[in-house]
């Protein structure tokens, strides 16, 4: 699977995770994350996709008790994201993240889009319009929503609300962009919509997508890994892993023997 | 083949089996809890239209005697004595002033404390200082009372040598203290209702604790914490042995906290505590003034009723 024309942006190394409880979720994963590329997490529920996920920035610190070992190493830094001497405000300023639903702020739909850059405390008025424009056409919503920046985000509808936490991810131009079932609640023409973003972005961006869908993983992704129980069972081109899989187990998964 | 067949309604409610006989039973069992149910929340509400009615009833006795013109511009309030005056302003400003002093400590005081117990505290500081912050609510305000006159008001005066002993300073801050608890309580009920995704949208954003909070956990949560402030309100206007004990009884039309007056409520305690005739004009003052009273919570109340839905987010 070595590319001679592919950098890694990240990577987990000997990657494990432990929860609160003590559940060993995540066991000795190792997967690269690909320069401007989308890799798409798919298996079974419960196999720990989210979790892994959800590590890469940090959103498991919020919790108390979680446990994490091992490395995710960021480039060209080489900063292992995971370190205690790391800032996690710091990481989730490099990687941002869209949820499972759409979760704006209750503020205008500006606000929602300007939040990451107020947050890191841009005052520049001029600055901060021109950055929500960019988000908002990145996020392909700018054409719907440009006359009324002003109302409230709850006013949009599902798809539209996602599309606004998309362009707010965007607006402080993340290195890489987490997307955790990022179309699971809402219906075929949002995600639609939502595909063709992602395939819009692909090549600008570094991505990583945790889906259900199987046909979404073969749609959008450069490269998939299947995860089965906290491990990770196969990492390939998503061509290779959907045409001919090397592992039994992800063959049964991908022809529907084990859901 | 078209056999549409036309359905007839039972022209009476029959039992189709003995085995449905009991099903009959627990229909009128279930019509009599529903209709119990339905008198223990009616209750409240009579109890109110039956004091608005004696309100309204005895006031306008009172308002035979005293035109509503005097009654609202008179600067002075004096019905028992020899001279009388009926003037209700300066039970108005002593009223509106000790529940501004109030409010002016129990807003911030109150918020901070919710958003620190929603947002910073771990479970465990939580669930010890929650209850006890609530235990703060169930101290009888007899207590609080002597707490202004014996202890605050001494310390305001080391601050403010010139503090009378019966002052609106040292109960307003009291009342403040004894509301804080509704604000906490109720503001944090309402910043742990907004949803965590909304919380970690805003971490995944790279925004601290502190910012999160305070730009999206309590704007979300903002009808809830305006419902608090409203209850505090209507609480501290309400209160009344604290300003009878602590705050003098001389109605006063002032609005400067330093000076001594008498509420709405305070005068209501001293009056109903002499041996007024019924009947009698001083005794119609009573509930003139419990009118007026009526009126500014309902006041509040409506208009917290429409911050409220201004405000409202659905999320």
């Amino acid at each position: 699977m070595a590319n001679a024309d592919l950098t890694t942006k990240a990577e987990a190394r000997d990657f494990n995770f432990f929860y609160s409880n003590g559940h060993h979720a995540l066991k000795n994963i190792n997967l690269p994350l690909y320069e401007n590329k989308i890799t798409a997490l798919i298996g079974p529920s419960g196999c720990g996709k989210s979790t892994l996920l959800r590590s890469f920035n940090r959103m498991h610190d919020l919790y108390p008790g979680n446990r994490y070992e091992g490395e995710i190493v960021m480039h060209p830094d080489n900063t292992n994201i995971l370190d205690a001497n790391v800032d996690p405000i710091e990481v989730r300023m490099r990687i941002s993240m869209v949820f499972q639903k759409p979760n704006p702020f209750p503020k205008s739909i500006f606000e929602n889009v300007a939040y990451g850059l107020r947050v890191r405390g841009e005052k520049n008025k001029r600055l901060l319009a021109d950055k929500v424009e960019e988000a908002l056409k990145g996020a392909a919503l700018w054409d719907e929503v440009k006359d009324r920046l002003q109302d409230l985000a709850f006013n949009l509808s599902g798809g539209q609300q996602q599309r606004l936490c998309i362009a707010r991810a965007l607006a402080t131009d993340p290195e890489i962009m987490l997307f955790d079932e990022p179309t699971s609640a809402l219906d075929p023409i949002a995600t639609a919509n939502i595909e063709e973003l992602m395939n819009d972005l692909r090549g600008k961006l570094t991505m990583l997508v945790v889906t259900h869908n199987m046909q979404q993983a073969a749609r959008v992704s450069d490269y998939t890994a299947y995860m089965y129980l906290g491990d990770l069972i196969e990492h390939d081109k998503t061509g290779d892993i959907f045409i001919k899989p090397k592992d039994k187990r992800t063959e049964d998964y991908i022809t529907g023997r084990i859901s | 083949m078209n056999t549409a067949t036309q359905v007839q309604e039972p022209s009476q409610r029959t039992t189709i089996s003995p085995r449905l006989a009991k099903n009959y039973r627990r229909n009128i069992t279930e019509r009599i809890i529903e209709f119990l149910l339905m008198l223990c929340a009616l209750s409240a509400v009579f109890t109110t239209i039956a004091i608005v009615v004696i309100l309204v009833y005895e006031s306008y006795s009172f308002f035979e005697h005293v035109s509503v013109f005097d009654f609202l511009t008179d600067p002075q309030w004096t019905p028992l004595f020899e001279d009388a005056h009926y003037g209700i302003m300066p039970l108005v400003s002593g009223t509106l002033t000790i529940s501004f002093v109030a409010l002016a400590f129990a807003v911030p005081v109150g918020t901070i404390a919710a958003i620190y117990l929603s947002e910073f505290a771990s479970h465990k500081t939580r669930e010890t200082v929650k209850p006890i912050l609530e235990l703060l609510a169930g101290v009888p305000t007899i207590a609080f009372g002597y707490f202004a006159l014996l202890l605050v008001t001494p310390l305001l005066q080391m601050v403010f040598p010139d503090l009378p002993t019966f002052n609106m300073l040292g109960p307003g801050i009291v009342i403040g203290i004894m509301v804080v608890p509704y604000i906490a309580s109720v503001s944090e009920d309402a910043m742990r209702a907004v949803p965590m995704s909304m919380r970690e949208g805003a971490y995944a954003m790279g925004a601290t604790r502190f910012q999160t909070a305070m730009r999206v956990v309590t704007p979300a949560a903002i009808s809830g914490i305006v419902a608090a402030y409203i209850l505090a309100i209507s609480r501290a206007i309400g209160e009344t042995m604290v300003v009878a004990i602590a705050a003098g009884q001389q109605p006063n039309l002032t609005f400067n906290p330093m000076d001594s007056a008498a509420t709405i409520t305070a005068y209501i305690v001293q009056v109903a505590m002499g041996d007024l005739p019924h009947g009698s004009i001083g005794y119609q003052s009573i509930f003139a003034a419990g009118l007026v009273l009526m009126l500014m919570t309902l006041f509040f109340n409506v208009l917290g009723h429409f911050t409220r839905k201004k405000f409202r987010e659905a999320y």
